[in-house]
């Protein structure tokens, strides 16, 4: 997941937002078999499995200043391409610059001033200007990281009986951490970490040279910033308070996304008063959240948060409810330019199939675990 | 039938039939390709083999499935139609579809990945079943 800023305001962009969004619908593919607009050899696709957002900004795909806006400053330092598959890598390949389908998308938002909670805070991340517009991206290592995980499933599935595990899900196959296979899983999956941040990165890429043709100015002078980037799927070692000692643990984050506290010696320096700021997607229909880590999530949830609103309804039923072409023209009518790679998934991803995204947030406020910030309204998206 | 789809809140699960082995497998690429394109836009125009070998049947599938998966993303193909021939722990399968283009193909919803999430092959009265849940 990733937020960036414009310094532009809903009266520069709504009257260009058809316009906008579909440049970005061309320029970034989506759905089924889509082709990544980033074409690397397998020499380069490794160094982007062992580096990241670096291989991205070395490469022209990004400002220095993304770097240290990522989680993990866009590198997982334990990544290890020899421990992934040739069968991955050709999966993955191509996908560099892909979105991807199902409830991946790119979304253009509004802040008003009505929906800023946190104003100081906001100030920090850059949201400073009344009717401010910024871009969210859901997205991730596509196919890529599946591969892997399928992989391993395999390689798990004898490890488990070797070391005596069993589980109640199979998909929930495993290996002890420190065991051969457990080590070369970890450095296996932090490739599909670091192949998920490229993607978001080439994607920003592709969204700051959207923004400058359609309003004629640099991407720099639209102050296009990334406010953060973060995971949804990843485990990491990290060192957590337990029973009172501080211990070193195995933080598995899968649906869910790290929320550490102001002066936690992970976060960049501009972020040390606020804490980590934590984007949490709703429905393309009703609206996102920003939000900050806090020292109750440090202390109750290892540092971790809810990181979107989460469904509550399956595709089928929002299918049988809901048109593609019907909501997409409803969408329109207020406000919503949205435009997909296939009508039957943007009727699965109406916003009647998810949850009360202002209850989501409401409850991790209540519960302490994450500060909201500001709320943002759609007003284009691209779903894949 | 040749399957049912089953009520999931974020995946795509169902429950696939086939009076025979060979049906069965055939059945569930079927229904994992209907995810996904409408396979009536698709041309039959290249072909594939794919052979695989594992002792346990229900692993079969599943690797069966992966790998069209794999193929759809690694050589952009979507499939039409699939003939699965099964002969104790080796299956032999010819496949036949065609690049993917977004202009000619009635694009769905991306498949992911096959889960081992409630994944399971059984013997029926009429002939076996198996429950798949795909990741989108």
């Amino acid at each position: 997941m990733r937020l960036v800023t414009t310094n532009l305001t809903f009266k520069e962009v709504k009257p260009q937002i058809t316009k906008l969004v579909d440049t970005l619908f061309k320029t970034v593919p989506a759905g089924v078999g889509s082709k990544g607009f980033v074409k690397v050899n397998k020499q380069q696709f490794i160094e982007i499995m062992d580096s990241g957002v670096k291989w991205c900004v070395d490469n022209g795909y990004g400002w220095q200043d993304d770097l240290k806006k990522c989680e993990g400053y866009g590198k997982i330092d334990w990544a290890d391409h020899s421990q992934v598959s040739e069968k991955a890598i050709s999966r993955g390949i191509n996908q560099l610059g892909t979105l991807g389908s199902g409830n991946h998308y790119l979304e253009v938002q509004l802040v008003k001033a009505s929906n800023i909670i946190d104003e100081k805070t906001a100030k920090v991340f850059g949201i400073n200007t009344p009717d401010q517009i910024v871009v969210m991206v859901h997205c991730g290592s596509r196919g890529f990281g599946h591969q892997i995980a399928s992989d391993y499933l395999k390689v798990f599935d004898e490890t488990m009986k070797k070391y005596n595990i069993t589980v109640n899900d199979r998909e929930l196959s495993c290996a002890p951490f420190l065991s051969e296979e457990g080590q070369k899983y970890y450095k296996a999956m932090a490739c599909a970490a670091n192949m998920a941040f490229a993607n978001r990165q080439v994607i920003l890429h592709r969204i700051r040279q959207g923004f400058e043709k359609i309003f004629n100015k640099k991407a720099e002078d639209m102050e296009m910033n990334l406010i953060y980037d973060v995971a949804h799927n990843i485990a990491k070692v990290e060192k957590h308070k337990v029973d009172g000692k501080m211990k070193e643990l195995v933080v598995h984050r899968k649906g869910s996304t790290r929320a550490f506290p102001p002066g936690h010696k992970e976060l960049p320096t501009i972020y040390q008063k606020t804490g980590q700021p934590v984007i949490i997607g709703g429905s393309m229909e009703t609206g996102s959240y920003l939000l900050t880590g806090t020292e109750k999530a440090m202390d109750e949830t290892f540092g971790t948060t809810a990181h979107g609103s989460g469904r509550t309804m399956s595709r089928t039923q929002a299918k049988k409810q809901v048109r593609g072409d019907k909501l997409q023209k409803e969408m329109q009518e207020r406000g919503i330019y949205v435009k997909a790679a296939s009508m039957s998934g943007l009727a699965e991803e109406a916003g009647l199939a998810y949850k009360d995204i202002n209850e989501v947030v409401n409850s991790l406020d209540k519960a302490g675990i994450s500060k909201p910030v500001c709320s943002f309204k759609p007003i284009g998206n691209i779903k894949g | 039938m040749k399957y049912k789809i089953l009520e999931h809140t974020a995946d795509i699960m169902f429950e696939v039939y086939g009076k025979s082995l060979n049906k069965l497998f055939t059945n569930a690429a079927i229904a994992t390709f209907d995810v996904m394109v409408k396979r009536s836009s698709i041309n039959p125009k290249i072909k594939k083999e794919i052979n695989l070998e594992n002792k346990d049947i229900e692993k079969l599938l599943f690797e069966f499935i992966e790998e069209l998966i794999y193929l759809k993303d690694a050589e952009y193909l979507v499939f039409k139609s699939f003939k699965v021939k099964i002969k104790r722990s080796n299956l032999k399968a010819i496949v036949e579809g065609e690049k993917i283009n977004s202009k000619k193909h009635k694009l769905l919803l991306d498949v992911k990945a096959i889960t081992l999430h409630k994944y399971r092959l059984s013997k029926t009265k009429d002939g076996y079943k198996a429950t798949i849940l795909l990741d989108i």
